[in-house]
């Protein structure tokens, strides 16, 4: 059973959102780790990007895919991990300890958008 | 298969001292190098070389090769890449001594019957495709979507539209079409199937807007599912400023039986070495052709062949708005051949009976198989389907797993993990090579796994059993790669 955490905010697919003090954190959720298997590389776009909802802030590989981490708002990058790569086995281990980038966003009301844990718990549920 | 151990490398024989030597020593008087060439240009030490006698290295290689599997030792079913059979007159073709011995530096009055085939393949593609002119540049299918690209981004510059700079892909696409998309600089928007595994029209809407420069499609898609809104989507696109990249990979399916060019694209693109019979697989060489509509003929790669007035044919690199040459020399020059005796050998009827029988091979398997595994989309297939391994997942047996243990059976497995929009995929092309026989050796084979899975899944878990190594560690092999002997 993937791992879910109450306090964050999650997306279709599959990057969790932690906000506070204005800011946005994203990273992947547990569920999205153990779809993608063995992780091989990872990246994040640098910061003073702006991005729409559905455009990628990051990437990441394993065995099996290459995905993009997709942002759920619109806003401006304004902290990215350049280090990403290193830090795989952090991110295996712990996926929500690892963050992709840090976005300021410009209209709050996006994130009304997000699902919470419940809802994104069904959602993953229902995903099989 | 050679179920031996695993073979040495190259670099790991003994004696490698004293044993290849074919020829007496050299007993002429040593020359200063260093005088001659200069000593910047000598390297310090001589290459590694293996010295082996001429046996070891026949046996070693030839050891290799009984380890290989290929289209010649069986069914192939690996989806997306057409690994149909090539008939073998075709490489004694490609091998005739005025084709082989040809040189691309050689002045056009000498190379004369080489360059009307060129002509020739051009007109019978452009044909085949629906479209007016073509080049035959591109070195493979994803050189081909850089130069689509390319003449879509030179055509709207030249209309000096200079918003145009995002890219529509559907989310089933082949991972290459974003990549080459991004190459040229434009932003890519990503739009989800419908329910159906179809574009779906209001996500396409929502898409387009006075800066989309184009939309890349696949028809049939790599669901295997035929677009059937295509004159829509098509019109939609044309209506918002746009144009159409036909992603050609899996022509099989359409082949004498419908034309992209008919169905509204402007830029069409073969992939010669899986539908028009070169072997590939393991590195090329590919040929990508790209087709395109008359009003991007001026456009295109240099050079193009044309003719004089007295009807010689020359290759025309004058041509001002080209978008200059993508690749060097004149293409993958023996591919081209194999596909112009392949489109010959065929005519038109053969190549229709090319799709048709492409397709009910297709369709044969899927309704074999749905008896085992989850099929998720229920429109039937064209040439390709997808089906889905999830209903194992109770059994901890995964796409993976029933793709190693069908090698355990003989056959090479098919895609896995792709399209990224179903889960637990595995992307089955039977091709229209194999006959009925080996349709139902490979369901059968299927069907048995299935079967293991449920009662055996242990068996899968370890599969396969008969090769020298099992599973490679892939991992490591992305992480830490040895790229030297």
């Amino acid at each position: 059973m993937a791992i879910v955490k109450e306090d964050l905010l999650y997306t279709r697919s599959h990057e969790w959102v932690r906000f506070a003090d204005g800011l946005a954190t994203i990273g992947i959720t547990d569920y999205a780790r153990n779809e993608l298997g063995e992780l091989v590389f990872a990246e994040a776009v640098s910061p003073g990007r702006r991005v729409v909802p559905g455009q990628a802030v990051g990437a990441i590989e394993s065995v099996k895919v290459a995905a993009d981490i997709l942002s759920p708002l619109t806003g401006e990058i304004v902290e990215s991990r350049t280090e990403i790569d290193n830090e795989l086995d952090q991110l295996t281990e712990d996926p929500y300890a690892v963050w992709f980038v840090v976005i300021r966003p410009d209209h709050l009301s996006e994130l009304d958008s997000l699902m919470d844990a419940a809802a994104y718990e069904a959602f993953c549920d229902s995903e099989g | 298969m050679n179920t031996d151990a695993p073979v040495k490398l190259i670099f790991e024989y003994e004696g490698q001292e004293t044993t290849g030597r074919l020829l007496p020593a050299d007993d002429s008087a040593p020359m200063d190098l260093a005088a001659v060439l200069g000593s910047d240009n000598l390297r310090p030490a001589p290459p590694e070389i293996p010295n082996l006698a001429e046996n070891q290295v026949v046996r070693h290689y030839t050891r290799l090769s009984d380890k290989n599997f290929g289209v010649d030792n069986g069914p192939y079913p690996l989806g997306s890449c057409t690994m149909k059979y090539n008939p073998k007159v075709h490489e004694d073709l490609a091998a005739l001594p005025g084709f082989a011995g040809v040189h691309p530096l050689q002045i056009p009055e000498t190379t004369q019957g080489c360059l009307e085939l060129l002509a020739e393949l051009e007109k019978q593609l452009c044909m085949i495709c629906g479209v007016d002119r073509m080049t035959f540049q591109p070195a493979a299918g994803a050189h081909g979507e850089l130069t689509g690209l390319l003449l879509m981004r030179a055509w709207h510059l030249s209309r000096n539209d200079h918003k145009r700079r995002t890219i529509i892909i559907p989310d089933s696409a082949h991972g290459t079409n974003p990549a080459s998309a991004a190459m040229v600089g434009f932003e890519i928007r990503e739009i989800r199937s419908g329910p159906d595994g179809l574009v779906d029209l209001n996500a396409l809407e929502e898409a387009l807007d006075d800066e989309t420069a184009g939309l890349m499609l696949t028809c049939p898609n790599t669901l295997g599912l035929f677009e059937k809104d295509i004159r829509r989507i098509a019109d939609r696109v044309h209506e918002a400023g746009g144009l159409l990249y036909y992603d050609g990979a899996n022509i099989n399916a359409i082949l004498m039986q419908a034309r992209p060019g008919d169905m509204g694209f402007d830029i069409v693109h073969l992939n010669l070495h899986k539908s028009f019979s070169s072997p590939h697989g393991g590195g090329g060489p590919g040929a990508g052709p790209i087709g395109v509509a008359s009003f991007l003929e001026p456009f295109l790669p240099v050079p193009v062949i044309s003719s004089t007035d007295d009807g010689r044919l020359f290759l025309d690199e004058q041509r001002p708005l080209s978008i200059g040459r993508v690749r060097g020399f004149h293409a993958s020059f023996a591919v081209l051949i194999r596909a112009y005796a392949y489109i010959l050998a065929n005519g038109t009827s053969g190549m229709r009976e090319v799709s048709e029988a492409a397709v009910a091979n297709a369709r044969y398997l899927q309704s074999r198989l749905s008896q085992a595994f989850d099929m998720p989309y229920e429109t039937p297939c064209m040439h390709e389907f997808v089906l889905s391994a999830s209903n194992f997942k109770p059994y901890g047996v995964s796409a993976m797993d029933v793709a190693k243990r069908l090698i355990d059976y003989g056959f090479h497995p098919p895609t896995v993990y792709f399209p990224l929009t179903v889960k637990e995929a595995m992307m089955i092309e039977p091709t229209e090579s194999e006959d009925r026989e080996s349709l139902d050796a490979l369901a059968e084979a299927f069907l048995a796994i299935a079967h293991e899975a449920k009662t055996r899944p242990e068996l899968l878990h370890t599969a396969p059993h008969n090769t020298p190594v099992s599973r490679p560690d892939e991992l490591r092999a992305a992480r830490q790669p040895i790229l030297r002997g």
